[in-house]
């Protein structure tokens, strides 16, 4: 059910882990009980480094993998602009069901940017749904 | 690392077919192709064979022949049950009992008559999975008209008081179903001394490595039920439809190489099944679910917690080993699978939960082999868990 790529992402994700100085920290959950965590390392406007931790299905941690990957050395706001739409297809496609598991990553990255931005005493960006 | 091996731990969703049951099909896919109506003699030859195997199938449950009807399978055994008595016997009430663990071969029928204006009570099952037969009694009604309590759970193994519960149903003069597609092979069945109170028994053959798409529904005597497959006269008049019959050979086949080997099945999978279960519960936070003893001696059912039970699974696939789960994530709902929700298991822990069933192919290497691998790829999940702080853990 699931494709190549999503099945090398899950067995092998990429960026697991946490940063204990981190600069910004995320959660974001769904009705399931899926939860990820993330955790960003900021620098010049930069993602610098980024880890996360994932409860969920096969989907749910391919996607978190793929969505750090996929913000790793961009700037805050293309790490704020990523949709999980890009990193379903960067994933070459996520099985009919599965779309909402990749949501997850977008929220707890969102959530972890407000946070860095709160301690910089900038305002948080509204979160659209 | 182990060496990867094939490790299929998944016979309660269906076994491998028997070579003796293959070579015993075949002739009736190839040579003796007849149709079991027709008078010439390979359709004679067909109809013999269809009646050896009812024989065969009535002798390892101490049935007679003539209760036996082939279906397509435990579904089709299951709905015949029970629309077929609810309206059979809608002139004398509309009450169904049966409980909510049962297999949804038996829950949407139920659900369906429900629309047609019959009521069904679930009866409350405890944190193992069992009934409670003074449920069932203080459950009945004066509009009773069928009472269907599963043999034992397809996912929690939990084997519920059946002869209990028959002779509460006998008692009240009420039908008693038991959809025993887990059973059979696992425990010995006699509907003539211990299963007496028993009128109506669903079976399935790729349950006790026989084919798929074969199935038999035990009928006894002078039970009141109505067609549930309208059409040519087969089966004595009750099941329409020509006989699918190498699968019938097969399903024949299949029982009785089940039925002489019972004890010797049962003593080995318990043995295997015993010492994957002591090894595992080494896992911290790894908890069995459905009755400590009164379970099929095959199934193994655990919720690990802090993982997800797809997750698992699919890794354990990645090194070879298929087994199932019935967290949410794998199910495509929100919830995960009704069995555990009615045993109330707290959601997050559902979650975690892991079916391995073991079956004839099963030796003692695979059991070795998966009390290698799995604690590793527990292990390898947990890291990657928010919720996992090894300081949580709770050691048993
Ligand atoms: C308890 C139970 N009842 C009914 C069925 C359905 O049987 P079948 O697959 O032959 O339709 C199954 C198997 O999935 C089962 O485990
Ligand atoms: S995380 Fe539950 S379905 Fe994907």
């Amino acid at each position: 059910m699931y494709n190549k790529k999503v099945m090398d992402h899950f067995m092998n994700p990429r960026n697991v882990g946490e940063i204990e100085d981190a600069d910004g920290i995320g959660e974001a959950g769904n009705p399931h009980g899926d939860h990820m965590k993330v955790f960003l390392k900021i620098r010049d406007d930069r993602v610098e480094d980024v880890k996360f931790k994932t409860f969920g299905c096969a989907a749910a941690i391919a996607s978190s993998s793929m969505a750090t990957e996929m913000i790793k050395g961009k700037t805050l706001k293309e790490a704020w602009d990523l949709t999980n739409e890009a990193v379903a297809e960067a994933l070459e496609g996520l099985p009919p069901g599965k779309l909402e598991c990749s949501v997850v990553s977008r929220e707890a990255i969102h959530r972890a940017i407000n946070e860095y931005r709160k301690k910089q005493g900038l305002e948080a960006l509204p979160e659209q749904a | 690392m182990v060496e990867k091996r094939f490790v299929y731990m998944d016979h309660a969703a269906t076994t491998f077919t028997k070579p003796e049951v293959v070579e015993a099909m075949l002739p009736f896919l190839e040579e003796h192709f007849g149709n079991p109506s027709s008078l010439y003699s390979i359709g004679r030859e067909g109809k013999e064979a269809v009646e050896t195997a009812r024989e065969q199938l009535a002798k390892a449950l101490g049935a007679n022949p003539e209760e036996i009807y082939f279906t397509s399978g435990g579904t089709e055994s299951d709905n015949w049950a029970i629309k077929g008595t609810a309206f059979s016997r809608r002139r004398n009430g509309k009450h169904i009992i049966t409980t909510p663990i049962e297999h949804h071969a038996v829950l949407y029928p139920c659900e369906y008559l429900e629309t047609q204006g019959f009521d069904v009570t679930y009866l409350p099952v405890d944190r193992y999975g069992l009934v409670d037969p003074a449920e069932v009694e203080a459950a009945l009604r004066e509009d009773t008209i069928l009472i269907s309590v599963m043999y034992a759970n397809n996912e929690i193994g939990t084997i519920e008081p059946i002869s209990e519960i028959g002779e509460i149903a006998r008692e009240h003069e009420i039908p008693f179903h038991t959809d025993a597609v887990q059973v059979i092979g696992k425990l010995p069945l006699d509907m003539k001394t211990q299963d007496k109170n028993v009128d109506m028994l669903s079976l399935s053959a790729h349950k006790f490595y026989g084919p798929k798409g074969i199935g038999a529904l035990y009928l006894r005597e002078g039970t009141e039920i109505d067609n549930y497959m309208h059409g040519g006269g087969q089966e004595r008049k009750k099941r329409a439809g020509t006989e699918n019959v190498a699968g019938i050979v097969g399903l024949g086949k299949a029982i009785e190489l089940a039925a002489a080997n019972v004890d010797n099945h049962n003593e080995n999978m318990r043995k295997m099944r015993d010492r994957l279960l002591a090894g595992l519960l080494e896992i911290p936070s790894c908890r069995l679910n459905g009755h400590p003893e009164k379970r099929l001696p095959d199934n193994l059912n655990l919720s690990f917690e802090y993982i997800e039970g797809e997750s698992l699974l699919l890794m354990l696939d990645g090194m070879g080993i298929c087994c199932s789960t019935g967290s949410a994530c794998s199910s495509g709902s929100l919830d995960p699978s009704h069995v555990l929700r009615a045993i109330e298991l707290p959601p997050e822990i559902a979650q975690g939960t892991l079916r391995l069933t073991l079956g004839d192919q099963n030796s003692e290497e695979d059991i070795d082999y998966v009390l290698e691998v799995l604690p590793e790829i527990v292990e390898k999940l947990r890291a990657i868990s928010p919720f996992y702080k090894p300081e949580n853990i709770c050691e048993k």
